[in-house]
C-alpha cells in the first residue's frame, strides 16, 4: 500500500520520460496527473487506516537493500501521524499543481519532459517523507535535489537558468555534507539509522554516548541547505528561474519544508539538545526577519514570494527551536496551501501578461483577471495572518510559543517574530497593490493581450484559496500531540495569551494599513520614503549583498586557487609537464634509433650477423 | 670432411649476401646458405644414426621452395618499377 504510493509517480516518470514524446500530450496529461491523483487517493486510504488503528504507525518493508555484518538496511516505509500529514500535503498539493501545469505549460515544447520531472520529484519527495530510516530519507533528500536542479534549469537554453540550477545544487551539497556527518555520528552512536529507534534511544533511560547538540547542529546544517536558511539561503531566490508551477510545488509547498520535517522527525534528538535548539531558533528567526526586509524592496513578483517563503520557513524553524514541533508542521501545512496559491496566482498573472514578472509594469489587473485577483487576495490575507484564515492560526501559535515556551521561548524572540509578521503583512499587501490596484503601467502591447487563465488553472487557484480559508480550523498540533507533545508553558504566562492574540491580529491589519497608505494613490509616499532612505533601500534591494560577499570570499579565491594552483601549476606544469617530458624523451630516443633503420638490406644483414655473433659469443662464455 | 664443405657453402653464401648488391644473386646466395645447413644436418644425422636431421632437411626444402616462390615475384615487381636489380636502390622502408 505505502509502497504503491511511492511507486506510482515513478511509473509516471518512466512512462512520460520514455514514451511521452511519442504518444502525445493527451497521454502525458492523463499519466502525469492521473498517477499522482491515484497516489493521493491511496494516501487518503492509508491515512484513514492509520486513524482507524488509533494512530499506531503502519510499517511496510519493501525490500532489504543491503545486509552488512549483522545489520540489515531495509527500504521500509513508515506512516504515522507526522508522515501521514506530509504525504497528504505532498500528494494533494502536488496533484493540484500537476493539474495547474497542464494549463500553464500547454504551449511548451517539452511538455512531456516537464511532467516526467514533476513525477520524478514526487517520487523522491514521497520516499523522503515515508522513509523509515535516515538512509531512505537521504536518498529522497538527494533525489528531490536532483529533481529541483532539473526543473530550475528546465529552460536550460538560457545560461542564467542553468546557472541557477547549478547554484541550488551546489549550495545544497554544502548542507548535505553536514547531514551526512550527522548520520554517520548517529549510526556510530546508536547502531541504527531507523529514525523511530534513534528517537527511542535518545528518549530511553540511557542516552547514547554522543552529544545530542552536535548531531542536532549537523542535521540542521543539512536542513538549512534544503530549507534555505541563513547562510545557505542564497539559492532559493535564484531558483525562481524555473517554471512557476515548479516554484509553487518544490520551492514553496513541499521540498523546502523537508528540512522542517527532518527536524520534527528527529525531535527525540532535539529535545535533548538545548544548544542545538537554540541555534535552530536563532537562525530561523534571523532568516525570517532578514528575508522579510529584503522582500519589501523586490520588484520581481516571484522574487517577493521567494523571500517570503524563506521568511516563513524561518518562522517554522523558530517554532522547532522552541520545541513546538507540531506547530511548525502546522505552519508547513497551512503554508503549503496559501503559498502554493500565491505562486500559482503569480503564475497566472505572468501567463496573462505574456511573461512579464516586474510589478513596476503591472497595475490595475483586478478587473481584468478577477479569479486570479480574488484567490491571490485570499491567500495574501492568509499569509498576513488575518483571522480567521489558515495562516492566522499557525502563525499565532508560533508567536505564542516563541514567547512562552519553557524550551527557550523569550519576549525577544516574540518581538522580532512579530516584527517579521508585520513586515510579512506589509510586503504581501504591497505586492497586491502594485499588481492589481492603481493605474495600469503595462506595455500597451502586453495590455492588449491580457486574459484570464484557462479553467484548469483558475480551478486549482480556487481550490487552494478555499483551503487557505478553512485549513486553519483543523487543529494539527492537537492531532500530533500524541507523538509531538507541545512544550510546557509556565503558569505565570497563561494570562498573556489573549493580549498577544489581539496584538497579532492588530499587527496583521497594521501591515495592510501601512501598505495601503504607502502604495495607494500611485505609490507616491513609497517613492518619497525610498528617496529619503536611499542607502537602506540600496542595501535591501541588493539583498544585503550576500551573493556579492560569497563571490568575494568564496567564489574568487576558489577560482584563483583552481586556476593558478590546480590548473596552471598542478595540471599543466606537473602532470602535463611530466607526461609531455616522458613522451618527448621517448620520441628523441626513437629518433636516434630510427636512423639505424635506413632501408639498406646490407646494413640489416650486417646487424643480423653481428647479433648472431654476439649470441654465439655469449653462449660460449656461459656454456 | 663433409662438415667442412657445409661450412664453406654457408660462409660463401653469407659473404654473397653481404657483399653482392644484385638482388637475384643475393637470393641465390641465401639458397647456398640453406644448402650448407642442409648438408650439415644430413651429416649429423648420419653420424648419430637418427632420423631427426633428415626429417628437418625436408622441412627446410619446403620452406626454401616457398620462400623463393614468393621472393622471385617480389623482385620481378620491383625491377619492373625501377628497372634495376641493385639492392641499395630500394631503401624506401627507412625509419
Amino acid at each position: 500500500m505505502l509502497t504503491l504510493i511511492v511507486i506510482l509517480p515513478l511509473a509516471g516518470f518512466f512512462a512520460n520520460g520514455l514514451l511521452g514524446n511519442r504518444l502525445g500530450k493527451p497521454f502525458v496529461t492523463i499519466v502525469g496527473c492521473g498517477l499522482p491523483l491515484l497516489a493521493f487517493g491511496i494516501a487518503i486510504k492509508s491515512f484513514l487506516d492509520l486513524l482507524a488503528g488509533g494512530g499506531a504507525p503502519i510499517v511496510e518493508t519493501a525490500f532489504t537493500w543491503a545486509r552488512i555484518g549483522g545489520q540489515s538496511f531495509d527500504i521500509a516505509f513508515w506512516l504515522d501521524r507526522l508522515s501521514g500529514i506530509m504525504v497528504l500535503i505532498v500528494t494533494g498539493v502536488g496533484s493540484l499543481i500537476h493539474i495547474y501545469s497542464t494549463g500553464y505549460m500547454k504551449e511548451d515544447k517539452s511538455y512531456a519532459r516537464f511532467f516526467a520531472y514533476l513525477n520524478l520529484f514526487l517520487f523522491f519527495m514521497l520516499l523522503l517523507v515515508l522513509g523509515r530510516s535516515l538512509l531512505v530519507l537521504f536518498v529522497g533528500w538527494e533525489g528531490v535535489g536532483l529533481a529541483s536542479y532539473l526543473l530550475i534549469g528546465f529552460w536550460f537554453e538560457e545560461a542564467d537558468n542553468a546557472r541557477a540550477g547549478k547554484k541550488a545544487f551546489v549550495t545544497n551539497r554544502v548542507g548535505d555534507a553536514g547531514f551526512l556527518l550527522g548520520m554517520f555520528l548517529l549510526y556510530w552512536a546508536t547502531g541504527t539509522l531507523e529514525m523511530d529507534k534513534i528517537n527511542a534511544a535518545f528518549m530511553g533511560p540511557t542516552a547514547p554516548l554522543v552529544s545530542a547538540s552536535l548531531v542536532g547542529i549537523l542535521l540542521f546544517i543539512g536542513a538549512s541547505g534544503k530549507s534555505a536558511q541563513i547562510p545557505l539561503h542564497v539559492w532559493l531566490p535564484d531558483a525562481m528561474a524555473g517554471p512557476t508551477p515548479v516554484s509553487a510545488l518544490i520551492h514553496a509547498a513541499t521540498m523546502v519544508t523537508a528540512g522542517v520535517y527532518l527536524v520534527a522527525r528527529m525531535s527525540g534528538v532535539y529535545m535533548h539538545a538545548a544548544f542545538a535548539s537554540q541555534v535552530v531558533a536563532v537562525i530561523g528567526l534571523a532568516t525570517a526577519f532578514f528575508a522579510a526586509t529584503i522582500a519589501v524592496t523586490q520588484y520581481d513578483i516571484k522574487k517577493v514570494l521567494a523571500y517570503s517563503t524563506i521568511s516563513q520557513l524561518g518562522l517554522m524553524f523558530l517554532a522547532l527551536g522552541v520545541g513546538a514541533y507540531s506547530v511548525a508542521i502546522f505552519h508547513v501545512y497551512t503554508h503549503a496551501f496559501f503559498k502554493a496559491c500565491l505562486f500559482l496566482g503569480a503564475g497566472s498573472v505572468i501567463h496573462a501578461l505574456s511573461g512579464e514578472q516586474d510589478v513596476r509594469k503591472m497595475g490595475g489587473l483586478a478587473r481584468k483577471i478577477p479569479v486570479t485577483f480574488v484567490t491571490f487576495v485570499v491567500a495574501t490575507a492568509a499569509i498576513a495572518g488575518i483571522p480567521p484564515l489558515a495562516g492566522f492560526f499557525s502563525k499565532d501559535e508560533i508567536l505564542w510559543f516563541a514567547f512562552s515556551s519553557s524550551r527557550g521561548g523569550s519576549p525577544v524572540l516574540w518581538a522580532v517574530a512579530s516584527a517579521t509578521a508585520l513586515l510579512t503583512s506589509f510586503y504581501m499587501f504591497r505586492l497586491v497593490w502594485l499588481t492589481f490596484f492603481g493605474k495600469s503601467r503595462m506595455d500597451p502591447k502586453v495590455e492588449h493581450h491580457v486574459h484570464e487563465s484557462p479553467k484548469s488553472m483558475t480551478g486549482v487557484l480556487a481550490v487552494l484559496a478555499a483551503l487557505s480559508v478553512v485549513g486553519g480550523f483543523l487543529s494539527l498540533p492537537h492531532f500530533l500531540e500524541p507523538m509531538l507533545p507541545l512544550p510546557e508553558v509556565p503558569e505565570s504566562l497563561h494570562h498573556l495569551e489573549t493580549p498577544l492574540l489581539i496584538t497579532s491580529i492588530v499587527i496583521a491589519f497594521a501591515g495592510l494599513a501601512l501598505a495601503a497608505f504607502f502604495f495607494g494613490n500611485g505609490a507616491v509616499r513609497a517613492a518619497r520614503v525610498r528617496e529619503q532612505f536611499g542607502a537602506l533601500h540600496r542595501l535591501l534591494s541588493g539583498k544585503y549583498f550576500i551573493d556579492e560577499l560569497y563571490e568575494r570570499v568564496l567564489g574568487r579565491p576558489l577560482v584563483w586557487l583552481s586556476d593558478r594552483v590546480f590548473l596552471r601549476t598542478g595540471d599543466r606544469m606537473l602532470f602535463d609537464g611530466t607526461l609531455h617530458g616522458l613522451a618527448g624523451l621517448a620520441r628523441r630516443t626513437a629518433g636516434v634509433l630510427s636512423r639505424v633503420q635506413n632501408g639498406n638490406l646490407h646494413l640489416y644483414a650486417y646487424l643480423v650477423i653481428a647479433g648472431m655473433a654476439a649470441c654465439l659469443a655469449w653462449s660460449f662464455r656461459h656454456g | 670432411m663433409l662438415l667442412l664443405l657445409a661450412m664453406a657453402l654457408f660462409a660463401l653464401g653469407l659473404m654473397g649476401v653481404i657483399i653482392r648488391r644484385n638482388l637475384l644473386v643475393m637470393l641465390m646466395c641465401m639458397e647456398l646458405m640453406l644448402n650448407g645447413v642442409n648438408l650439415s644436418l644430413v651429416t649429423f644425422a648420419q653420424q648419430t644414426g637418427t632420423a631427426a636431421g633428415a626429417v628437418l632437411v625436408f622441412l627446410i626444402f619446403v620452406v626454401a621452395a616457398a620462400e623463393i616462390a614468393i621472393a622471385i615475384p617480389i623482385v620481378l615487381v620491383l625491377v619492373r618499377q625501377r628497372r634495376t636489380l641493385d639492392a641499395d636502390a630500394y631503401t624506401d622502408l627507412h625509419g
